[in-house]
């Protein structure tokens, strides 16, 4: 299991998080229909390094951005958002 | 290739059975093929087989990057069904499930497909009503479907918890008689020598690395053992998907989760049918061997790790001890991981790309395994003909554009979320 640490509650276990999506998937009111399209539909879905946000459901509930491996499961940051 | 038979096996034992032979070559990667496909699992495979048998192309390879069968074939829970609601599901998985009818036959080798019946469990009056309402719409598309009764499914499973105060009360079900299991290593095997005997190539150890590309075309892949040529490139590697689209400068809409299994040690015979839940996310069967085989849900975050957390493995057994308590008893002796390719919208994906010559057969969620042949049949005829199968016609990439997706679960664009 995952060992997050929560920037508000210090390190607390994987299960009291939800992902969301990556940081580029964000939708924002600027884009066009297409631009939107694309950004809800795709993802780079690398066997590497990504940027997510995440929640912090089960505790303080504050959105985090999240840079971690997907293969090897490290955690390199963790920031409020 | 040497017919395997009672006959053969009989005048084998006259030469002390010195007479078999390796069931595929280990092939060396040609300079060019008319089609290559990435990807040696029991998709990939049988795409390479039924490009040979039905469509008359001979230069075929299949590269694999380790072992065939390796991956998601050889790590699902080996049900097969094709009852779901959405028809341009349960019409292309019908279409499947007749494939795995005749596939020993077919392939002159045993499967080992074991039609025991796939049984839903519904726990509440809005599941029954879910069941019901399934069931019709596969009845209208003529594919077998049973309402059951709370006491038939007792008579059923009697080792189920039928109690009024179990933690998951059992209402009834619905079961598909034709649906069941099949032996996951022997799909991959029985595709590969069928189609080695048609003369594809099965090229194992062989990672690609790269796409060749020439006048916005692919010409070929580049691979950890060269360069290969081909007029035709079919990726079929669902859990790498967003990985070897991403080679291409593709992006899909796909996210890689991690899928849990496990198994206990073996017993006698105690479960005769698959048990899934209308509501809960648990399969539970018996293999031939014995062993309880069951899986649960994906545990919801992007990951390549092929391996698992702790707390799906607790839910999943938690729930199945819930609906049969003599499990408790019983030790798990393995568990494993495999990576699934979450689609969109949960459904698969079989097309051409933006890249000409490219196409990709993926996304196929953690419901692959039933799919194999009829995966295989229709992405061989997209690569050979270029026109998608009829019942393959919407599984295309453009459906996402289009709001044409295909949406069992009703969940929307959150692959973290079936």
């Amino acid at each position: 299991m995952l060992r997050i640490d929560c920037p508000h509650c210090g390190p607390r276990a994987q299960v009291e998080f939800t992902y969301e999506r990556t940081r580029d998937s964000i939708v924002t009111l600027a884009m066009t229909p297409n631009e939107a399209m694309n950004t809800l539909y795709s993802r780079a879905n690398p066997r590497g390094w990504d940027e997510e946000l995440w929640r912090h459901s089960y505790g303080c509930r504050q959105w985090l951005l999240i840079r971690r491996h997907r293969t090897t499961h490290a955690i390199d940051s963790v920031t409020p958002c | 290739m040497s017919r395997y038979s009672a006959l053969a096996l009989l005048r084998g034992a006259l030469t002390g059975q010195r007479h078999w032979q390796p069931a595929w070559r280990d092939a060396v990667p040609k300079k060019s093929y008319d089609v290559v496909i990435i990807g040696g699992g029991g998709h990939g495979l049988a795409t390479a087989y039924y490009l040979a048998r039905h469509h008359g192309l001979r230069n075929i390879a299949v590269v694999e990057k380790s072992w065939i069968g390796g991956g998601n074939t050889g790590r699902n829970t080996t049900i097969v069904r094709s009852n779901y609601r959405q028809a341009p599901l349960h019409n292309f998985f019908e279409m499947a499930l007749k494939l795995w009818e005749g596939m020993s036959d077919d392939l002159n080798f045993n499967v080992m497909f074991s039609p025991r019946g796939a049984l839903f469990l519904g726990h509440s009056d809005s599941d029954m009503r879910q069941l019901a309402e399934r069931g019709d719409a596969l009845a209208c598309d003529g594919i077998d479907a049973e309402l059951l009764s709370r006491d038939q499914v007792a008579k059923l499973v009697p080792l189920l918890d039928m109690a009024d105060t179990a933690r998951f009360p059992i209402q009834g079900g619905m079961i598909q008689r034709r649906g069941g299991t099949a032996r996951h290593d022997a799909v991959a095997w029985g595709y590969a020598r069928a189609a080695d005997a048609l003369g594809v190539d099965i090229i194992q150890n062989c990672e690609v690395t790269g796409f060749s590309m020439a006048g916005g075309r692919v010409t070929g892949v580049e691979t950890t053992r060269g360069p290969i040529g081909a007029d035709k490139v079919g990726i079929c590697v669902a859990g790498n998907s967003g990985h070897v689209a991403g080679l291409a400068g593709i992006r899909l809409p796909i996210e890689a989760q991690t899928l849990q299994a496990f198994v206990t040690e073996p017993v006698k015979p105690m479960i005769d049918t698959v048990i899934m839940s209308q509501s809960l996310h648990c399969y539970i069967s018996q293999s031939d061997k014995g062993g309880i085989v069951l899986g649960g849900d994906p545990d919801q975050f992007p990951s390549y790790a092929q391996r698992g957390l702790a707390p799906r493995l607790e839910k999943t057994a938690a729930e199945a001890i819930a609906l049969v308590p003599a499990l408790s008893r019983l030790r798990m002796v393995r568990c494993w991981s495999g990576t699934t390719d979450m689609s969109f919208d949960g459904s698969p994906i079989i097309s051409a790309l933006p890249v000409d010559g490219l196409y990709l057969n993926g996304g196929w969620c953690y419901g692959g395994f039933k799919a194999t042949p009829g995966s295989g049949l229709a992405y061989a005829q997209l690569l050979a003909t270029g026109v998608p199968h009829p019942l393959a016609a919407g599984f295309g990439l453009d459906r996402f554009a289009r709001g044409a997706t295909i949406d069992e679960a009703g969940v929307g664009p959150w692959p973290q979320a079936r």
